[in-house]
């Protein structure tokens, strides 16, 4: 679960990070009187979007004074901003954050994130913050500072010490063992997946404030964190993918046009790959998992035909714990309660495949089956190009 | 000969009272694996689907003398109960709960360093389909009915694509010497590298089929151990090239970060390693008799 930037820096002042004075605010006037409680000569305004790359894309104004203020807030509010990890529909723009602007001598970058190899959290500095770290990464791998954590007894200042000393923070060793303990401690309390401040800016002053922050959270976790879960901004989520996600599936929409019902990630990936090598594009991924009802594969009719550049629907299921005569018989309510005006091509497989085949034929549904994965590739990219299924 | 289970394995069903975990109890029963008890915290003394329930593993593992066992604990319980398998001395743990959190899986693996190497519980999983020894006995939730007995190892991050293959190669007559499923979390208990080291030492085994998916580096790490250490060949696929990037695609474990991650950067490692590659999912029937010919 991805949150915006404001709530970062709230969770990781909480944790003893400074941050920049600043507020929320969802509407023009309340940006100015935000920027008149904070004081000052410059304010930066920031659109809350859960996206990094804002700044390319216009979101992040300097303002000079309160007229400047009222009119980026007034431009941003109800903007649907692009960047390069939005897609072509962008998020819109609902909140603003309001901050007093900071000249930073210097700008560092220090991430969190999880290293799967290691099987450990990994921290990740380098001096040329401001930077994607993949920009970072590709231009000069050696500036990146890498320190794995032992879980047993969280990040020591030690380690800290000497990420601080790499980054040539000498005179600021004590702070910066403070903010990165402090994400430590954030990170791994609250189930995080990844934390980021980018940058941490060094100010004239000598101090080390998070300019920017960014953190996601464990879905897995969230259980045991309501305080996390109620910072869910659902705005910021894809309508297709939203629905989903409150049904209880696992859904992932993509720019094709033909709709997958399919159960295990791993096939549902393959299935996508062999659509394509077909000459189809599929439309999105959907996992419907072990144990489908009736229901469920209903409910991923709803969804998937939801999506109006749907051209064909292919249903590949390899039953397990599923059973193909559950699937069937949610494949057969499908047809007849949504009545789609695009080809369905099923594939059935595993456990109860006879009885499976025998529900689609006896019902006179107007199905196109296939037994094999390749078969049902074909046909589908076949019928949602116009053609018949050969 | 098979790998980690065989006929004779006696196992202990962890969560055995569960809904889901009755369910496959019954099914590898049936299937002929020796279920010698399962683990229900303060249920023990009772007798369900007909084997004995004790409170703690240490006590089942005592009365049962199990080596191994399988977990359908749910996801905020499933790491304690992975680590009481550990503690009670367990060779062989398989977890199909799916959604444990990633911090818990981190402790669990460091958990697991207090014993030595060599004596260290396998975790196979979480969030997979389990263990096959086709003709002999599972630990897991497999359609065992796709499943022949014969000379290839599988070793899969997907259990319906370890399905899929299996009954690719039933379909042209090849069996299989057993099926592992790894999962498909971001950490897994076990890797390909680690079920390739035990396939290329198993007599049945003569080739090895390992699917793989986005997201992580241990499809290559395995491919470069069987290139160096390997005699038996490796048949491979990786599942989403057509995943966009950044996007978790269903399993937790799926999604390309990194360099190295995505299914085309792993095709093209595994091929210059001397992995047979399978290029399409409807493949695996098609390439495997002929590794198998050579």
């Amino acid at each position: 679960m991805e949150i915006h930037e404001y709530q970062a820096k709230a969770i990781l002042a909480d944790y003893g990070v400074a941050i920049p004075e600043g507020g929320l605010a969802y509407s023009p006037e309340q940006a100015t009187y935000r920027a008149s409680e904070i004081g000052g000569e410059q304010w930066v305004i920031k659109a809350q979007i859960h996206s990094g790359a804002r700044g390319q894309a216009g979101g992040i104004r300097l303002c000079r004074d309160e007229r400047e203020v009222w009119e980026a807030a007034d431009d941003l509010l109800g903007k649907r901003l692009v960047t390069h990890q939005t897609g072509e529909r962008g998020r819109g723009v609902y909140r603003l954050y309001v901050e007093a602007a900071v000249s930073a001598e210097r700008e560092i970058y220090l991430g969190f994130v999880l290293d799967r190899s290691a099987e450990r959290v990994m921290v990740v500095a380098s001096t040329a913050g401001g930077t994607a770290i993949e920009e970072i990464a590709a231009a000069d791998p050696d500036a990146i500072v890498r320190v794995n954590v032992e879980p047993a007894v969280g990040l020591q200042a030690f380690e800290a010490r000497e990420i601080a000393f790499a980054l040539g923070l000498a005179g600021l060793v004590p702070q910066a063992v403070q903010v990165m303990t402090a994400c430590y401690r954030a990170f791994s309390d609250l189930d995080a997946t990844m934390l980021e401040i980018n940058p941490l800016a060094v100010t004239a002053d000598g101090r080390l404030l998070a300019l920017d922050a960014k953190m996601t959270f464990d879905d897995n976790a969230l259980f045991r964190h309501q305080d996390v879960s109620e910072l869910r901004d659902k705005s910021q989520e894809d309508p297709r993918e939203r629905t989903a996600t409150d049904r209880g599936l696992s859904y992932v929409g993509l720019d094709g046009n033909i709709g997958c019902i399919i159960n295990g990630a791993g096939l549902a990936m393959a299935t996508m790959d062999m659509i394509k090598h077909a000459g189809g594009e599929p439309a999105n991924f959907l996992d419907i998992g072990g144990g489908a009802s009736p229901e469920r594969v209903l409910k991923a009719f709803r969804l998937v035909l939801s999506d109006e550049n749907v051209k064909a629907v292919l249903v590949n299921i390899f039953a397990g714990i599923n059973r193909c005569d559950w699937v069937a018989e949610g494949v057969v309510q499908a047809l007849v309660q949504l009545d789609p005006s695009v080809p369905v091509v099923v594939r059935l497989s595993g456990t109860n495949v006879a009885e499976g085949r025998r529900i689609l034929a006896d019902a006179e549904v107007p199905v196109i089956t296939a037994d094999s994965l390749a078969e049902a590739g074909t046909k589908a990219a076949a019928v949602a190009a116009g053609g018949a299924a050969r | 000969m098979s790998v980690i289970l065989d006929a004779a394995t006696p196992v202990l069903v962890q969560g055995i009272t569960g809904r889901i975990a009755t369910f496959h109890t019954a099914e590898m029963l049936e299937y002929g694996t020796r279920v010698v008890g399962g683990v229900t915290p303060g249920r023990g003394g009772d007798t369900h689907c007909g084997v004995p329930v004790f409170d703690t593993m240490k006590q089942a593992v005592a009365a049962t003398e199990a080596t191994a066992s399988i977990v359908f604990v749910p996801p905020p319980f499933a790491a304690d109960a992975i680590m009481e398998a550990a503690d009670a001395g367990i060779e062989y743990c398989v977890c199909i709960t799916e959604g444990i959190p990633v911090q818990d899986m981190i402790k669990v693996k460091r958990y697991q360093r207090r014993y030595q190497h060599a004596g260290r519980m396998c975790l196979i999983g979480p969030n997979c389909a389990g263990v096959i020894s086709p003709g002999q006995a599972m630990m897991g939730i497999m359609p065992p009915h796709i499943y022949e007995r014969g000379p290839v190892g599988i070793v899969s991050r997907s259990g319906t694509l370890g399905y899929e293959a299996a009954s690719q190669l039933k379909a042209v007559g090849i069996g299989v010497s057993t099926s592992v499923g790894i999962g498909g979390d971001p950490i897994n208990g076990s890797s390909f590298l680690d079920h390739l080291k035990r396939f290329e030492a198993d007599g049945e085994t003569e080739a090895i089929v390992m699917i793989g998916e986005i997201g992580g580096l241990q499809e290559a790490q395995a491919a470069q151990y069987a290139r160096d250490h390997m005699h038996k060949p490796v048949v491979g696929y990786v599942a989403g090239l057509t995943a966009p990037k950044g996007r978790t695609m269903g399993h937790a474990g799926a999604i390309v970060s990194t360099v190295g991650e995505s299914a085309a950067e792993k095709v093209q490692l595994m091929r210059e390693c001397g992995v047979t590659i399978v290029k399409l999912p409807s493949d695996f029937g098609a390439t495997v008799p002929k590794v198998l010919r050579r």
